[in-house]
């Protein structure tokens, strides 16, 4: 079989990307979209990882652990966000939530 | 076989098949532990009570396991009718895989493991964090008012107490890095070997941070495993039965298994890092030919003993022809554990030298395994112990002990044990 | 290399590894139920982490397991059991202008296919194994050292998470 090189892990993280794109785009649900974004961030950081292995240095696995950091912090302000709009509106669906004040 | 005389875990040295080997042996002796975990506290619960305890099944119970498992195999498989079926059948699975993957990596011996990650106590935090993901799961999938709440707290409190015990953890780990090389590491086997390097169980290092170290892991294990007196999520008489209320028959004893094995596995956890593991009492101090034989007499004479208190035990049966298989049982059971002694003793013999013959190195295998076993008993019945004695905390009085007291005690102790670190070298 | 490092199997368990992780993301967009979703998210996650220990980075694949499958997963099924209401498992799940969404998205994917395609010697096989000993005290010290500010102002981030997180999500202020 053909070895794996570094181009295999870019083309995984390419489809994690465009399907976490995909969920954004396309999905009314916000919890879904919230996970959508998760995949998004995934990807770059597989992206990153394969491209440290692939230089040699450890660059990208740090970047990455800082992504990781990221992607918890927004994941937590999101979730809240989510919960304080529920409670004012009672839907969760990004279609109905259209309006700056009401 | 080219794999024994190596010193390495045969994870290490690529050996699939010894691998496969080690991976059956623990989980067999895991699955044995959680039955005879369960006859434990069974007895001890009731010994503590004054009360006897199961006596009928086998002689003082013994055979009670089994009937408990006979039963939860062949009642009904009760699902609810609105409960999400993959999620229901999922989520105990969940909670046994998280329980049993982390004994991987965790050291019975210098090379009793199934393999040596380098990330190993990295990757048993996380892989026993997994186990709430299946308790959410169960709570939520059982469509019931109970079980939710019941899962809702409890991964609560799991999710608060597990950063404790990370904290506590790093301290630990900040401890292996005070060798010459200047350099830690978070392999299991070798936080052991550091120990016995500095020459001193880290829960008696920089007295009393080790210590203190030490008492916030054990607290937050017990809190981490939903053991009194954090139990308030599956407690009968709060919630009937938390998370697990809709689960009957084998699902539910998944559900006991993986809690057992959980217990098991961050018993080991705290064994490995502070109180040095599969190392016997004093290994640097008392190191002469002499000490190292009577140590590893230690074995038989355990096993000797729990014989003698079979013997007794069936000496003592009131001599009634009611009585008379139980005696029977009980005799044979105790020269069972006779005849082990007996067999730990001609190893321990035949191999007392510390020359490299087979029956040294299955000496040294069965210390090393033996003082583990030893250890992780004690904290098993200081568990059970823990039941007894003490009531159950509110939870909200667990969820502030969780963030307003073991926290900054963790951190201060981190701190505290980085600067004396520092200042020590 | 000393032996137990070479790695065993390689294909095999890259393509298992793979395949779970793009199953696991389409089921993620497009299960009804957040639950199915979130289980199909942990799927990947996990498959996610196998795939950074193929490429010797076992620190990011125990953070990865620790904070996104164990931290981050539970939350998102928190919320979804508190947010869950009957009425959007009977409604449609894909919004109106889907066609669009995914007409973009295939876009970009034909650009990443032609960009590795033509590019491929940019991307040089030659894998340079990192020598996997002390790859977490290795991290450390890049952690401490070059990317120290970063560090700092991580946690600064995380402090202002929580903070934001707690009050957004309280009922009175």
């Amino acid at each position: 079989m053909v070895p794996i090189t570094t181009l295999h892990y870019l083309v995984v993280a390419a489809a994690l990307f465009v399907l976490g794109l995909i969920g954004v785009l396309t999905r009314r649900n916000v919890v879904i979209v919230l996970m959508s974004i998760e995949l998004v961030l995934n990807a770059v950081n597989l992206n990153l990882v394969a491209f440290s292995r692939m230089w040699g240095n450890l660059h990208g696995q740090v970047f990455s652990i800082f992504i990781v950091v990221d992607a918890a912090a927004e994941a937590a302000v999101g979730l809240g966000i989510l919960i304080a709009f529920f409670r004012n509106k009672e839907t969760i669906n990004v279609d109905e939530i259209d309006l700056l004040k009401w | 076989m080219s794999y024994f005389g190596s010193q390495l875990s045969p994870g290490v040295a690529g050996n699939q098949l010894w691998a496969l080997i080690y991976i059956s042996i623990i989980f067999a002796g895991v699955s044995v532990a959680v039955m005879a975990m369960n006859w434990l506290e069974r007895k001890a619960l009731a010994h503590f009570q004054v009360r006897l305890g199961p006596m009928r099944v086998g002689p003082h119970g013994l055979l009670q396991p089994i009937a408990d498992a006979l039963k939860l195999l062949l009642k009904e498989d009760i699902i609810p009718a609105e409960a999400d079926q993959f999620v229901f059948w999922i989520a105990p699975l969940i909670g046994l895989l998280a329980s049993f993957t982390v004994y991987t990596v965790v050291p019975f011996g210098p090379s009793q493991a199934v393999s040596d990650m380098n990330i190993g106590i990295l990757f048993m935090l996380g892989v026993s964090s997994l186990g709430v993901l299946g308790i959410v799961m169960a709570g939520w999938a059982s469509n019931s008012h109970y079980p939710l709440i019941g899962a809702l707290r409890s991964s609560a409190q799991m999710v608060s107490y597990e950063v404790a015990m990370g904290l506590a953890v790093v301290s630990a780990i900040l401890m292996t890095s005070l060798n010459e090389s200047g350099t830690g590491t978070l392999s299991m086997i070798e936080i052991v070997r550091a120990q016995q390097q500095q020459g001193i169980w880290f829960i008696f290092k920089f007295f009393p941070l080790g210590l203190i170290a030490f008492v916030i892991f054990a607290i937050a294990m017990v809190a981490e495993t939903n053991r009194a007196p954090f139990d308030l999520a599956e407690a009968e008489s709060e919630l009937t039965a938390g998370f697990h209320t809709e689960y009957s028959g084998l699902r539910w004893s998944l559900f006991m298994l993986a809690e057992y094995a959980a217990m098991i596995a961050v018993s080991s956890i705290a064994v490995t890092l502070w109180l040095g593991g599969w190392m016997r009492p004093f290994p640097n101090a008392l190191s002469a030919p002499a000490w190292e034989f009577l140590f590893s007499l230690f074995p038989a004479l355990t096993f000797g003993g729990l014989a003698g208190i079979g013997f007794l035990g069936a000496a003592r049966m009131p001599s009634h022809s009611f009585f008379k298989i139980q005696r029977a049982g009980l005799a044979v059971f105790a020269a069972l554990l006779g005849l082990l002694a007996l067999l730990l003793l001609v190893i321990a013999i035949a191999g007392r030298n510390a020359d490299n013959s087979i029956a040294a190195r299955f000496r040294e295998g069965i210390d090393y395994v033996y003082w583990f076993v030893l250890k992780v008993a004690v904290f098993m019945y200081l568990f059970i112990w823990y039941r007894a004695t003490w009531p159950r905390y509110r939870f909200d009085q667990l969820m502030k002990i969780g963030w307003k007291v073991m926290l900054p005690i963790s951190l201060g102790v981190l701190i505290v044990t980085a600067i004396v670190g520092v200042i020590v070298k | 290399m000393t032996p137990g490092m070479a790695p065993v199997a390689t294909p095999f368990f890259f393509y298992l590894l793979s395949g779970l992780a793009v199953l696991g993301g389409v089921l993620v967009i497009t299960r009804r139920n957040a639950v199915h979703s979130a289980l199909a998210l942990i799927v990947t996650l996990l498959a996610v982490s196998g795939l950074y220990l193929m490429l010797y980075a076992p620190f990011v694949a125990g953070v990865q397991i620790i904070v996104y499958a164990g931290g981050i997963m539970v939350l998102f099924l928190f919320v979804i059991m508190l947010v869950n209401i009957e009425r959007t498992a009977k409604e449609r799940q894909f919004n109106r202008i889907w066609p669009a969404g995914v007409l973009a998205a295939v876009a970009l994917l034909g650009l990443f296919v032609s960009v590795y395609v033509k590019g491929k010697r940019l991307f040089p096989d030659s894998n340079l194994p990192l020598p996997e000993t002390s790859n977490t005290q290795q991290i450390g010290v890049m952690l401490y050292g070059n990317y120290m500010f970063s560090f700092e102002i991580a946690s600064l981030l995380l402090l202002v998470a929580i903070l934001g997180a707690v009050i957004m999500a309280k009922k009175r202020i």
